[in-house]
């Protein structure tokens, strides 16, 4: 149900031409994506997909719009290289999942052995914080976050550097 | 957008409120969902709602852009000086177990530190980033 309106809200915003539309459809895909999250129980990631697409997203894409033209121009002619390529594509994706373990099936690879066994029997003792998702975030994957940390102090920078500094704090 | 007074009275009425929950999110990371990067994303929408309804100069009366940058690299300063204050007590970087007196203790310290470090780093990434839009905006409209 949900992953139906997913598809549709998709399909809507690649139809849609205009673009204010499009924008506060794709915070609504934000959205439903944030509950599909929870009903698979991802409770730290839903969170922070709802934060971040439906909320602080759709409002930097709300303030390009204040600089950019409303509405999308019309394709010129069909591209059929472009849909030979998305075609092949999507369809390497599509066989590339048969082959993966059903949704939730307790035999499936990654939930046997080591690291995962370890770190849900090994993380209440060794780290003591209730919340496994952080143990793992914060201290048996410390360097990754300090990995993506650093990717949104990078991003921030470039952003500074490319669309520069506001008017009132550049005429000082 | 101040002569809409419904928005300026509860906005100034909801603000404290966006800053209080992103506080809890941050700290209680540990024990339900949350941690640095939504309490960042939480903060710097109350910094965003303020500057919609007060306009961006009031805004960077506030917080000036300086002080956004610095704090930029605050965050991802802290949490690697965490790295290496494992280090200067005889463990490996990012070592946390050996930050205090038992193993479970420096756990929670260091976890504590370094999503501190996150939130701090997204918040001002946020803010950096939406004051780069909006005041890009003004100069293009002029």
């Amino acid at each position: 149900m949900l992953l139906t309106l997913l598809a549709l809200t998709a399909i809507a915003i690649i139809l849609l031409r205009d673009l204010w539309s499009s924008v506060m459809l794709s915070g609504i895909f934000s959205l439903v994506s944030a509950s599909l999250f929870m009903v698979m129980d991802a409770v730290d990631v839903a969170f922070t997909e709802a934060a971040v697409g439906a909320g602080v997203s759709t409002v930097l894409m709300l303030g390009t719009l204040a600089i950019t033209p409303k509405h999308e121009k019309n394709a010129d002619r069909f591209q059929e290289v472009a849909l030979l390529v998305v075609c092949v594509t999507g369809g390497a994706l599509i066989y590339g999942t048969l082959d993966m373990p059903l949704y939730g099936d307790p035999d499936a690879p990654i939930h046997q052995g080591e690291p995962a066994s370890r770190y849900i029997d090994r993380s209440p003792e060794e780290i003591g914080v209730p919340n496994m998702v952080t143990s793992l975030l914060a201290s048996y994957r410390g360097y990754d976050t300090l990995g993506e940390t650093t990717v949104i102090f990078t991003a921030g920078i470039g952003v500074l550097l490319l669309i520069g500094r506001s008017k009132t704090q550049s005429g000082k | 957008m101040t002569s809409y007074h419904i928005l300026r009275v509860i906005s100034k009425l909801l603000i404290p409120f966006i800053f209080l929950f992103a506080l809890y999110v941050q700290f209680h990371g540990d024990y339900g969902p949350g941690g640095g990067f939504q309490a960042g994303v939480i903060f710097a929408s109350g910094i965003v709602l303020y500057t919609l309804i007060f306009g961006l100069e009031r805004a960077q009366s506030v917080i000036p852009l300086r002080v956004v940058e610095v704090l930029f690299s605050f965050g991802v300063i802290l949490y690697a000086s965490v790295g290496i204050a494992g280090i200067l007590k005889g463990g490996q970087f990012l070592e946390y177990g050996v930050l205090a007196h038992d193993p479970v203790h420096g756990q929670h310290l260091g976890i504590l530190v370094i999503e501190l470090g996150v939130g701090i780093t997204v918040t001002a990434v946020v803010i950096a980033i939406f004051f780069s839009f909006v005041g890009r905006s003004e100069v293009d409209a002029q």
